[in-house]
């Protein structure tokens, strides 16, 4: 009887044996459905109550947007949204700092990183763990506190400017805080370790065989560097580089706390489109064009993320 | 050191010390006995006792942690059937589905995420009349949701890294999927899992937007203070309680990587 049974779920007919119970024949059935149908309803579906939105008018009344279908039993969408957006200056304007303040910190995450991650691979035992540990610790401590740690840093009255007031370097204090700076410096500040670590794994995985082959050849460190390491690493590159850029273009403490009333992000202006001037219908717009253009850097690192996946198993 | 190149020596001594002086900084001057971050007028614990008399800080404290206790053990459970399924399940119907959207909380900007949800709870609570308000119970639902991506993963990385042939042999052996489940799979699946509750609480516990997306009145997570005060400037009472979280966290975090490293070592195998 055992044996058929095994045969039987082998070959994935189990629902003919009645030796064991719905819950043996369909768990795995549970089980997926389960996990998809958590994550359908919270969250495939709040994605396309937002489209819907995005398509709709505003208009004061609870809540504050005219249905999809009309009384009249009609389609009332309107692209309305989506062109007032796109003809604003000032939206157009905040995606393109938000890109470029997300591109530049991605750049300059890479040249902090990568020197450490290089450095990593080239200590060895205890050492090396000791430096990863410490690397990783940043995940587990308060992302909001990281940030607020760097406003006692920049500010007028902040260590950085009292400390060259006092040594005679300047005479009055360098406006630091509530300036794109700030919001560069918070931004590479808290997403350095998710960039040091994929760097670190493909680095790693490259080894030094290449390295001493190249060398030996007669090639200098450089050479090396560049012909070598660097395309050798670039998938690392790459992964860590979306690890940053994705999430620094939604940002919306970093500018909120360190950055000015000038250095717009687009997460912030959905933020204040949504809560101070109540518009739903634009807020949702915005949400819809921000994630189009994320979508290409999402869906390239989920390729990346998979083929690695692949690769590992 | 294989070579000692003074270039990376002094740039992973940049690097760190660009991680960890203002973390040390905000410590050591929440000991300061004066209001403003430039002056050390004296040691002093003041502010320490000052955030001890603080009633809405020590609420939204205790309601972020009610919050991700719950959520992150409703996480732990959700994110391991998804990982198993995804480790264990070999190919089925909807396995790019399920990867696709486990793996779409972890990149999706948290303004999105958080309006979506905020929208999403109106507009069922307009249809069903479910959830009547916005505060605990949402926050909690929000934080399952995107904390279960994160121990999915950490499961699936878990479980496809260890060779099925222990519970292929119960399988031939005639177990029940059931009892291989518990005998076999979840044990080998447990210290995946209590990393994943680890996260799942530390993400819960630290978010922001989502929760200011999604709470309500009078639902005032400990994020959510903290950022309506630091909004307005530094405060030393927060300096305080900083020191407090962050101490907390790195006891712990370093507690639990020296005994993995000791657990390594006596293993024998140093390769991490």
């Amino acid at each position: 009887m055992n044996a058929l049974a095994t045969s039987k779920q082998k070959t994935e007919q189990a629902g003919q044996s009645r030796s064991i119970g719905f819950f043996d024949r369909h768990w795995k059935r549970i089980v997926i459905g389960l996990a998809l149908l958590w994550l359908t309803l919270f969250f495939l579906l709040p994605f396309l109550i937002v489209l819907k939105i995005s398509f709709a008018n505003p208009i004061i009344a609870r809540p504050p947007y005219t249905p999809l279908i009309g009384e009249d039993g009609r389609l009332q969408a309107t692209l309305e949204n989506f062109s007032f957006i796109l003809s604003d200056g000032l939206y157009a304007y905040t995606y393109l700092n938000s890109l470029k303040l997300a591109a530049i910190s991605t750049v300059l995450c890479l040249l902090v990183g990568y020197p450490m991650a290089y450095g990593i691979t080239r200590t060895q035992g205890s050492t090396r763990l000791i430096l990863l540990f410490f690397v990783v610790l940043p995940f587990w401590t308060s992302f909001l506190l990281r940030v607020y740690a760097w406003m006692g840093l920049l500010g007028n009255h902040g260590l950085i400017n009292g400390f060259l007031l006092r040594l005679g370097l300047i005479n009055a204090p360098i406006q630091m805080l509530y300036t794109d700076f700030a919001v560069y410096v918070g931004i590479v500040y808290s997403y350095l370790p998710f960039i040091i670590l994929p760097l670190y794994a493909s680095i790693e995985r490259l080894g030094d065989t290449l390295n001493e082959a190249a060398a030996d050849l007669g090639a200098g460190p450089f050479r090396t560097f560049m012909d070598i390491t660097l395309p050798m690493t670039a998938p690392g590159i790459l992964a860590g580089s979306l690890l940053v850029f994705i999430p620094a273009m939604g940002e919306y403490v970093i500018p909120a706390l360190l950055g000015g009333p000038d250095s717009l992000m687009i997460g912030r202006v959905l933020y204040d489109e949504f809560f101070f001037n109540r518009d739903w219908p634009v807020a949702s717009a915005v949400a819809i064009l921000l994630l189009l253009i994320l979508i290409i850097p999402i869906v390239w690192f989920q390729y990346i993320n998979g083929k690695h996946q692949e690769e590992g198993a | 050191m294989k070579k000692r190149s003074i270039f990376l020596i002094s740039s992973l001594a940049f690097g760190f010390s660009f991680l960890y002086v203002p973390i040390l900084v905000m410590i050591a001057f929440s000991f300061n006995e004066a209001n403003l971050s430039t002056t050390w007028t004296g040691l002093s614990l003041k502010w320490y006792q000052k955030l001890f008399e603080n009633e809405q800080a020590l609420k939204a404290l205790m309601l972020s942690l009610r919050i991700a206790l719950i959520s992150a053990t409703f996480a732990t459970i959700l994110g391991t059937l998804a990982g198993l399924a995804l480790a264990r399940f070999g190919h089925f119907k909807s396995r790019l589905f399920l990867a696709g959207m486990v793996s779409a909380p972890l990149v999706m900007p948290e303004v999105i995420t958080g309006l979506a949800m905020l929208l999403f709870f109106i507009s069922i609570g307009g249809l069903i009349g479910w959830p009547s308000g916005r505060g605990v119970t949402t926050i909690t639902i929000a934080h399952i949701t995107f904390s279960m991506a994160y121990v999915a993963v950490v499961v699936q990385s878990r479980l496809s890294s260890l060779d099925q042939s222990l519970e292929e042999a119960a399988m031939d052996l005639g177990g029940r999927p059931i009892r291989i489940f518990f005998d076999i799979t979840l044990p080998l699946t447990a210290p995946a899992m209590m990393a994943g509750w680890l996260l799942a609480f530390t993400l819960s516990l630290d978010d922001l937007v989502i929760s200011s997306f999604v709470s309500g009145p009078g639902a005032n997570t400990l994020p959510m203070y903290i950022f309506s005060k630091v909004k307005l400037g530094i405060s030393p009472d927060i300096n305080a309680l900083a020191t407090l979280m962050i101490g907390t966290v790195a006891c712990t975090i370093g507690l639990a990587g020296y005994l993995s490293m000791r657990h390594r070592a006596s293993r024998g195998s140093g390769d991490g």
